[in-house]
């Protein structure tokens, strides 16, 4: 069993998306969506530390938009341990989801870590780690997508 | 046992073939929306868009993308699979899917130039590098119900043939600003000189994505600086810094902030977020999926006695974006960036 392990995982990963940017779209309204994004983050073990009302501030200058959000959250021990062996990844933790409302639909994006901190990447740990998060950011998203079925 | 288990959970979607649905849905829904409504990207399922276009354009279009243009290409999906996404878009309309002769029309790409400028080039963009922003209304509101596609742009050459071009040209688009090109007083030949000068910009893109890539790859993922002045210093500086380049302090915090309980934060890393309200709106009309940017930060470390400011930079960013029109103001960001992080630390 252990032999055919890395051959199941192998196979399964061609079914990953590499992307840029992970992105999904979720037929919940923004306000549902919002709710199911928060409690889906806190089911994978992250805490939420914040949320940037991105709208708030552009309607307040005048300017027109819909609902626009970004969700901060982390593992506080993980961070520490992560800007512990590279440190310049203080500018890019913690973690973040952006979601907007598109009309009916709620639009959902992440950043792949994989691709954005492959310049980061001196060793094993800190490629496993960012593999981590894109699983995990990947999992959120689709779990969010499929939220509504 | 265990092998057979395998065999069979592998062999049930090989055997049943892709399913185009699905892959729509997996790969395509979040840009143009569920059954190509739009969004991000195009309206597929507009009918003088699906009546216009043949199969090879579609299939060259998901495989190769349109580079700079937001649409990424699908190099990873086999060819079964996009055959399927394809005959999914296309059970979208009754209407038969048109077929195009690849031989290529003779024209004069001089000649077919200046009428580009003057019929085209309106919302085409200067040699028809593209209508501004991203897909349709996108949750503001935009002056055109379609964005106009950038036609110097190798996925979109490779994807057109000179017939196809040609007959977009000859009927317009219905449900777009495209109107037929003889409501414009153009006839066949102007017509075919346009067609002639379109093809001509594939030589002008030789190399240009791969300057853009290497460009790409000598930009620093993190711009950081170190500064001789205290953190307390530092961080005023740094709100200095950034109100002297026309942005607004938003709010000033410690990074781990509502990640741990109050006594457990690290006060020795701070976290200023700043914002130019009339600049997000400009990157939003841009590109809608810039939150990732957001909002604007820099950071300031102490870590035994020295401390250093952080910052992602922009410039890198853009390239996970495929936007080329993103990317010129990601660039402008990432030189403000650099200017914040030195005046704050010298």
């Amino acid at each position: 069993m252990r032999s055919i392990l890395p051959i199941l995982l192998l196979l399964l990963s061609f079914t990953a998306r590499a992307e840029d940017l992970m992105m999904v779209r979720s037929t919940l309204s923004f306000p549902e969506a919002m709710v199911t994004l928060q409690n889906t983050i806190r089911d994978y073990g992250y805490t939420l530390s914040r949320v940037q009302r991105v709208d708030i501030g552009l309607t307040s200058f005048g300017f027109k938009t819909d609902k626009y959000r970004i969700v901060f959250f982390g593992k506080a021990e993980e961070n520490r341990r992560m800007i512990a062996r590279r440190p310049e990844l203080v500018a890019y933790l913690p973690l973040k989801i952006a979601i907007f409302a598109e009309e009916d639909d709620t639009l959902l994006v992440a950043a792949n870590p994989v691709k954005w901190l492959e310049g980061l990447v001196e060793d094993e740990e800190l490629r496993i780690q960012f593999e981590r998060w894109r699983n995990d950011l990947q999992a959120i998203l689709e779990d969010v997508r499929r939220a509504e079925e | 046992m265990v092998l057979a288990w395998l065999a069979v959970l592998l062999s049930q979607p090989l055997l049943a073939g892709p399913d185009g649905a699905e892959l729509f849905s997996r790969h395509c829904v979040a840009c143009h929306g569920e059954e190509g409504r739009g969004g991000v990207g195009v309206p597929l399922a507009l009918p003088a868009f699906l009546e216009s276009v043949d199969d090879r354009f579609l299939t060259v279009t998901i495989r190769e993308g349109r580079p700079g243009r937001v649409m990424p290409s699908f190099r990873t999906l086999s060819d079964a699979q996009i055959q399927a996404i394809v005959s999914y878009i296309r059970s979208w309309t009754d209407r038969p899917t048109p077929t195009f002769d690849p031989a290529p029309i003779q024209g004069d790409a001089q000649r077919g130039a200046r009428l580009f400028a003057s019929h085209c080039a309106g919302c085409h963009g200067p040699e028809g590098r593209g209508g501004h922003g991203t897909g349709v209304t996108f949750s503001r509101p935009r002056d055109l119900p379609i964005i106009a596609p950038a036609l110097r742009n190798r996925g979109f050459l490779a994807a057109a043939s000179d017939r196809l071009i040609r007959a977009t040209l000859v009927r317009g688009r219905e449900g777009t600003p495209m109107v037929p090109a003889t409501s414009l007083g153009l006839d066949d030949r102007d017509i075919d000189d346009i067609v002639a000068y379109i093809r001509s910009l594939e030589s002008t893109l030789h190399d240009e994505r791969r300057r853009l890539q290497e460009k790409h790859d000598a930009e620093p993922t993190v711009l950081m600086e170190e500064s001789s002045y205290t953190l307390e210093e530092t961080v005023e500086n740094v709100k200095q810094a950034i109100v002297g380049k026309n942005y607004r302090v938003v709010r000033v915090q410690r990074l781990e902030e509502g990640l741990v309980p109050e006594d457990q934060v690290n006060p020795r890393q701070v976290v200023v977020y700043f914002c130019n309200f009339n600049q997000l709106n400009q990157a939003l009309a841009i590109d809608p999926r810039v939150g990732l940017f957001l909002p604007c930060r820099i950071t300031v470390v102490e870590e035994k006695g020295v401390v250093r400011v952080y910052s992602t930079n922009p410039g890198r960013m853009a390239h996970f974006f495929n936007n080329d029109e993103l990317k010129e103001l990601c660039e402008e960001m990432s030189r403000t960036y650099e200017e914040i992080l030195e005046e704050a630390t010298l």
